[in-house]
C-alpha cells in the first residue's frame, strides 16, 4: 500500500459521502445522516494516513519532507482541512446539511489533485523551499483557505435559501438551517480565516526576509493574498460596524472565495511571480 | 467641539475606510498584470506606445512604489488614526468604566439572570459569593444600594483595545516599511572565491554602497540531489573589519550573515574560467589557497613556487578535469591531470606536495540593510494578538444583588458580555449553578 493508492481511495470516499450528505438532505433521513458522517470520519483518517505515509516514504527516498510543498501535496492538504473545519462544525452545531456543501468541496480539491495534470511525485525541495518557515506559511495559509471555503459553502446555502423564499417556503430550504445560524457560522468562518490568513501572509513575509532579505516585495502572489485579505478586512468592517449582515455577507464569501482561488491558482497560471513552485 | 466638524466626521467614518480598502485592492490588480519595473521599451513592445506613455504619466510600471498608491496608504493610515481619535474614549470609558455605578434598576434589568435565595444573613452571604466568585476568577466589588449589596465583578476589561491593537498594529508596520526604504538599502555584490569587496551595487540602478568592511568569499560549494537539482548552495564568507578578520560564518539560502546590521543572503553563483588551487606544504599543516586564471603562472613566492592551469576539459560551463603544472624550482616541473575538486600528491626533493584544483566560482550576494523590520516583525505580532484579542476574548460583567429578608438573602444575579453571548450564557449558568449549590466545590 503506498499514499497515492490511499489517497486515492479517499478521494471516492469522499465522493460518496458526498451523496450520502445530499440524500441526507433530500429523504431528511437521519439513519442517512449517520452514515454520511461516519464514511467522512473514515475518509479523513485515511486520508490522514496518505499524508502520513507520503511524509515517511520521502524520508525512505532521501529527500525527507513534510508533504507540503508542491501544488499537488498542498491541494491535498486543503481538502484535509476542509473536512476537519467541518467535522468540526458538524459536532458543534450538531447539523449535517452544511455536509452536502462542504464535503463535495473536498472532494473536487482531491480530484483536481489526482486527474489534474499536474506533478504528483514527491521531488526535492531546491534550496530556497528548505525552511520551516515555509511550512509554517503553508499550513496557515491553507487552514486560511479552508474556512473560506467553508464560509463559502454556507454562503451558496443561504443564498439559495434566501432566494428561494426565505425561512418558511421552498421544499429545499426547509431542511437547511435558519438563516440566522447560517449568517452566524458564515462570520465565525471568516473571522477564524482572516486570522489565519494573516498568520499565512506574516509567516510567508518572515520566510522571503530569511531567503532574500526582502519581506514584502509586491511580487502576484503576494499582492493577490493581500488582495484577498482586504476582501475579508472588508466584510467584516462591513458587517461589526456598519451592521451588513445577510445577503451581502454571503455574496461577499463568494467573492472571497474567487479570490483565495485566484490568489492559490490563478496566479500560477495566468501570472507569473517567485511561488512558480507550485505550478509543477 | 471638533467632532461636530464636518471633515473631522469625513475622515473619521468607516464608510471611508471601506471606500480606501476597496481601491487599495482593485488598484493592486493593476501591478499584478502589468509587469513591473521594466525598461520603457518592454512597454512600447507590448503594449503600444500610446499605452506606455499613459503607463508612464501614472506611474503603472511602478505603480506599488507610485505617488497615487502611496497616497492610497496614507489616507488609509490617516483615517485609521482620526477614527481611532474619534472612538478610543468612548471604548476607555468602558474598560475603565465602574460596574457598581449602573443603576439597580438597570441591574435587574438585563437579560441574562439568574435568582434564588440563601437561609444566612446578608453579611454571611456576602462573604461566601465573594469567595466563590474570586475562586473562579473573578475579584469583586461591593457598594450598598438602599437596603441591598451589589457585588461587581468583571474579566476582561481590556480585551475591548482588542480592535484598537489590530489597527495601531498596522501603523506600526508601516513605521517599519518607513524606517526601512529611508534608512536602509538593497542590492547584490559577486565574489569569486578567495577575493573581497567592500561594495554592493544597490537594486534599480541607484549606485553603490561602500561598506566600512570587507567581505571575503573563502569558498563555495553546491551540492546536487542524485536527479541533478541543486540541493544547497553554501558560501563560506569572512568579514574583515579595519585589517582585522572579525567573523566566518558558512551561509546558505535561508540562513544570512550579518554584520553591523547588514546581511548577506545567499542567493545565486556564476562559474568561471579561473581556478582554485589550494596547496599544503610538506610540513603537512601549512596551506594556502590561490586563485588561479586559465594558463596563467601563479607564484608564491616566500616557498619558491610556480604553478599554473595549462589545460582543461569542460562539460558545458562546468570544468570536469584540469591540468596541473607545478614547480618547486628545482629538478623537472610537474604536470598532471586532476578531476575537478580533487586533490595529487607530487612528491618533489623537499617533500610531498598536495595540491587541490578546482573550478572557481563566484558566490552572489543578495545584501540588505533594514533598520525597520523589527518593527515590522513587532507589528506583526501584535496584529495576530490583537486579532486574537478582538475575536476570541470577550468583556464579561457580573452583577449579584443581596438583599435581606428575615434572616434570608433574596440573590439577583445578572450579567453581559460584549461578545460571543452564547458562550457567555454559558458560563454564566455554570457560574450561577456554582453560587447557589457549589459547596461541594470550595
Ligand atoms: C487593513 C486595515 C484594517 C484592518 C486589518 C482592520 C481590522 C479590524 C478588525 C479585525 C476589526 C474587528 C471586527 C470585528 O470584531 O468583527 C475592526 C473593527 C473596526 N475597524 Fe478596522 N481594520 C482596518 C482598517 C480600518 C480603518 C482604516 C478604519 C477607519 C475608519 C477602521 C475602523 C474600524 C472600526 C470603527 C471598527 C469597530 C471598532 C469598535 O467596535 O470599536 N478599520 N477592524
Amino acid at each position: 500500500m503506498d499514499s497515492s493508492q490511499l489517497l486515492g481511495i479517499t478521494t471516492f470516499t469522499y465522493l460518496f459521502a458526498s451523496f450520502l450528505y445530499i440524500a441526507t438532505l433530500v429523504f431528511r433521513s437521519s439513519r442517512i445522516g449517520a452514515f454520511a458522517s461516519w464514511f467522512t470520519v473514515a475518509a479523513l483518517l485515511i486520508q490522514t494516513a496518505g499524508i502520513g505515509l507520503r511524509w515517511i516514504e520521502s524520508y525512505r527516498m532521501g529527500i525527507g519532507h513534510a508533504p507540503l510543498t508542491n501544488m499537488y501535496e498542498s491541494v491535498v492538504f486543503f481538502a484535509w482541512v476542509i473536512v476537519l473545519f467541518y467535522l468540526g462544525i458538524e459536532w458543534k452545531f450538531k447539523t449535517r446539511t452544511i455536509g452536502a456543501f462542504a464535503v463535495p468541496l473536498a472532494f473536487l480539491a482531491m480530484a483536481y489533485a489526482s486527474f489534474a495534470p499536474i506533478n504528483k511525485g514527491i521531488s526535492p525541495l531546491v534550496p530556497a523551499l528548505q525552511s520551516n518557515w515555509l511550512l509554517a506559511h503553508v499550513i496557515t495559509c491553507f487552514v486560511g483557505y479552508a474556512a473560506f471555503a467553508i464560509a463559502a459553502a454556507l454562503g451558496i446555502m443561504y443564498l439559495v435559501k434566501s432566494y428561494s423564499g426565505s425561512d418558511s417556503g421552498g421544499k429545499a430550504s426547509a431542511v437547511l438551517p435558519a438563516l440566522k445560524t447560517l449568517d452566524d457560522i458564515i462570520h465565525k468562518s471568516m473571522i477564524f480565516g482572516f486570522i489565519w490568513l494573516s498568520a499565512g501572509i506574516i509567516t510567508g513575509a518572515v520566510w522571503a526576509n530569511s531567503a532574500w532579505g526582502t519581506y514584502w516585495s509586491w511580487d502576484p502572489k503576494e499582492t493577490w493574498s493581500l488582495i484577498t485579505w482586504f476582501v475579508y478586512a472588508i466584510t467584516l468592517h462591513a458587517r461589526y460596524t456598519r451592521g451588513i449582515s445577510g445577503r451581502t455577507i454571503a455574496w461577499l464569501s463568494l467573492i472571497g472565495l474567487i479570490a483565495v482561488v485566484f490568489t492559490y491558482y490563478g496566479v500560477n497560471f495566468l501570472l507569473s511571480g517567485l511561488h512558480s513552485y507550485g505550478s509543477g | 467641539m471638533y467632532k461636530n466638524n464636518s471633515l473631522w466626521q469625513f475622515f473619521a467614518s468607516v464608510k471611508l475606510a471601506l471606500l480606501i480598502l476597496c481601491l487599495i485592492a482593485v488598484t493592486s490588480i493593476i501591478g499584478t498584470v502589468i509587469p513591473q519595473k521594466e525598461a520603457a521599451q518592454f512597454y512600447v513592445a507590448n503594449f503600444g506606445a500610446s499605452y506606455a506613455q499613459i503607463f508612464q504619466i501614472l506611474d503603472i510600471t511602478d505603480m506599488y512604489n507610485s505617488w497615487w498608491f502611496l497616497a492610497l496608504l496614507c489616507l488609509l493610515c490617516f483615517n485609521l488614526v482620526i477614527c481611532s481619535i474619534d472612538r478610543f474614549p468612548g471604548v476607555w470609558k468602558q474598560v475603565t468604566g465602574d460596574g457598581l455605578e449602573v443603576p439597580a434598576e438597570r441591574i435587574r434589568k438585563m437579560s441574562t439572570q439568574a435568582s434564588w435565595s440563601i437561609d444566612s444573613p446578608l453579611a454571611d452571604a456576602r462573604t461566601l459569593i465573594g469567595e466563590r466568585l474570586k475562586h473562579k476568577g473573578f475579584k469583586t466589588a461591593s457598594k450598598s444600594d438602599g437596603d441591598s449589596l451589589v457585588l461587581f465583578s468583571q474579566k476582561g476589561n481590556w480585551t475591548r483595545t482588542g480592535v484598537y491593537l489590530v489597527h495601531a498594529s498596522i501603523l506600526v508596520i508601516f513605521l517599519g516599511a518607513v524606517i526601512g526604504s529611508l534608512g536602509g538599502f538593497k542590492g547584490s555584490v559577486m565574489i569569486p572565491e578567495t577575493a573581497e569587496r567592500s561594495k554592493v551595487f544597490l537594486f534599480g540602478n541607484k549606485g553603490v554602497e561602500e561598506l566600512d568592511f570587507t567581505i571575503r568569499c573563502n569558498s563555495f560549494d553546491i551540492e546536487f540531489y542524485a536527479n541533478g537539482m541543486p540541493k544547497e548552495y553554501t558560501s563560506s564568507l569572512t568579514v574583515i573589519d579595519q585589517g582585522k578578520e572579525i567573523l566566518t560564518k558558512s551561509i546558505e539560502v535561508n540562513d544570512p550573515l550579518t554584520y553591523k546590521g547588514i546581511t548577506f543572503y545567499q542567493s545565486s553563483y556564476q562559474p568561471s574560467q579561473d581556478f582554485v588551487v589550494g596547496v599544503t606544504l610538506p610540513d603537512g599543516t601549512t596551506v594556502k589557497t590561490f586563485a588561479a586564471p586559465f594558463q596563467e603562472q601563479v607564484e608564491w613566492s616566500e616557498q619558491q613556487l610556480t604553478f599554473g592551469i595549462i589545460n582543461a576539459r569542460v562539460r558545458g560551463q562546468e570544468i570536469v578535469s584540469s591540468k596541473l603544472w607545478f614547480s618547486d624550482g628545482s629538478g623537472d616541473p610537474d604536470t598532471v591531470w586532476i578531476d575537478n575538486g580533487q586533490s595529487v600528491d607530487l612528491k618533489r626533493q623537499g617533500g610531498t606536495y598536495r595540491v587541490t584544483v578546482k573550478q572557481l566560482y563566484a558566490t552572489g550576494l543578495q545584501v540588505a540593510k533594514d533598520p525597520g523590520v523589527w518593527w515590522v516583525y513587532i507589528g506583526c505580532g501584535l496584529m495576530l494578538f490583537g486579532l486574537y484579542v478582538a475575536f476570541f476574548m470577550s468583556h464579561r460583567r457580573i452583577w449579584v444583588l443581596l438583599t435581606e429578608r428575615k434572616h434570608k438573602t433574596e440573590i439577583v444575579m445578572t450579567g453581559s458580555a460584549n461578545k460571543n453571548r452564547p458562550g457567555f450564557e454559558k458560563q454564566f449558568a455554570d457560574l450561577s449553578e456554582l453560587l447557589q449549590n457549589g459547596a461541594s466545590e470550595t
